[in-house]
């Protein structure tokens, strides 16, 4: 667990991605989520709640070390940088020097990441916050403290997989398009995602061109090109029998029941 | 043994839920017990780093509110911020409450309301603490006599 405030990195050096390994099995399930928080005990709760969802986590202790980790803190782009698989940030909105919505814009205004969904916890209930970080691209809102339900909701959010093929082509791969859902917020056209399950099972159900699927690999074998877009944005919360649309809006005092 | 074993677990079911309709932890606690494989002691770390951040944090109210000339609310303020948010993460209802009331009295500047509110909190973390190594301890006891730790139903 990255118990100080230090990042583990997962930069991939420009020589691996020369390295021929197209014919190895592909690293579909390994979804990686930078999580942001000062606070100790949070940033344990939320790794352990992503490492329990199949994700693999890297957690930092500021927005400044969220943007060292991400190669945005200089000016110049390096290629190196641009291989970082990063398919979800998390981060905390009240962080002393940075907040959470200064960490956001700064994500939004940059090339490589900008694509990547940004969610932002807060222990305070307030809409115009709320508002302000949606504006401002987030893809969703969660109120302290977090729960399970709440990350795997965010976690069927990933299961659009861009797979890389041996010629070098994209392809999306296909959804359950079954499920109906609502959503408060304005969104792009997004492909819409699988109905969430209770139970922890990190595949969707996939069509049959999906030959690469596998539980998750305990080893990661970084084959994709390492670009650093991996999803479209998600839509945003379908609602379940388990919560209600508006428990973004969070109407209900946080702690109670 | 089985008898040792559903007698264990029988207290232990009543002590956990007892915590529960004391107000002493809530359902966030519920949630990190769905987070720890049988097995790991993922609860116990969490909580024990709580209960340092408790320490550090109190210490920096009471030193905040401890001077002799004016007192900087918005210090302690932020260290009942803190206390508030890693209490409501680990499920500290009782603590968590306090801090609410703490910060609103740091928030009108009301001295003898800080002062009042620490010392609760003070005690109010350490009787979790106490409980909970109680429970913890109810819990080897029935991994020791062979059984397993029961799922307790809160609802």
């Amino acid at each position: 667990m990255a118990r100080d405030g230090g990042v583990s990195c997962l930069r991939r050096s420009a020589e691996m991605m020369n390295v021929g390994i197209e014919s190895a099995p592909l690293d579909l399930d390994e979804v990686h989520v930078l999580a942001v928080d000062d606070s100790l005990v949070d940033r344990i709760v939320i790794e352990r709640l992503l490492r329990v969802t199949s994700c693999k986590v890297t957690a930092v202790d500021s927005g400044w070390r969220a943007l060292e980790f991400l190669g945005l803190d200089n000016e110049k782009a390096s290629a190196e940088f641009d291989r970082l698989k990063v398919d979800l940030i998390i981060t905390d909105y009240c962080m002393p020097g940075m907040t959470g919505y200064e960490l956001l814009k700064k994500i939004k205004e940059s090339s490589n990441f900008r694509e990547v969904p940004v969610v932002i916890m807060s222990s305070e209930n307030v809409l115009t916050r709320i508002d302000r970080c949606l504006e401002e691209g987030a893809e969703d809102f969660l109120l302290k403290p977090v729960k399970l339900a709440d990350v795997k909701r965010l976690r069927s959010h990933l299961t659009t997989k861009d797979v890389k093929l041996s010629n070098g082509n994209k392809r999306k791969l296909p959804e359950d398009s079954d499920s109906v859902h609502t959503t408060s917020l304005p969104a792009t056209t997004l492909p819409p995602s699988p109905p969430l399950t209770i139970l922890s099972d990190s595949s969707p159900s996939l069509s049959p061109v999906e030959m690469f699927s596998s539980s998750a690999l305990s080893s990661p074998i970084d084959d994709e090109d390492g670009d650093v877009l991996l999803t479209s944005s998600p839509e945003s919360s379908p609602t379940t029998e388990e919560e209600s649309p508006i428990r973004r809006q969070k109407l209900r005092s946080p702690g109670l029941d | 043994m089985d008898a040792i074993v559903a007698q264990l677990q029988r207290q232990y079911r009543d002590y956990t839920i007892s915590l529960y309709q004391q107000g002493i932890l809530d359902d966030q606690f519920t949630e990190l017990k769905k987070m720890q494989d049988d097995g790991s002691d993922f609860v116990a770390e969490v909580l024990s780093l709580f209960f340092e951040d408790c320490v550090r944090l109190i210490g920096n109210m009471a030193r905040a509110l401890d001077q002799t000339g004016t007192v900087d609310f918005s210090i302690v303020g932020a260290s009942v911020h803190q206390l508030k948010g890693s209490s409501s993460s680990v499920g500290a209802k009782r603590v968590k409450g306090l801090c609410v009331t703490f910060k609103e009295f740091c928030d009108t500047q009301n001295y003898e309301g800080c002062v009042r509110c620490l010392q609760q909190v003070d005690i109010e973390y350490k009787t979790l603490k106490t409980k909970l190594q109680d429970m913890f301890n109810l819990e080897k006891q029935i991994v020791q006599a062979g059984g397993k730790v029961p799922q307790v139903d809160i609802n």
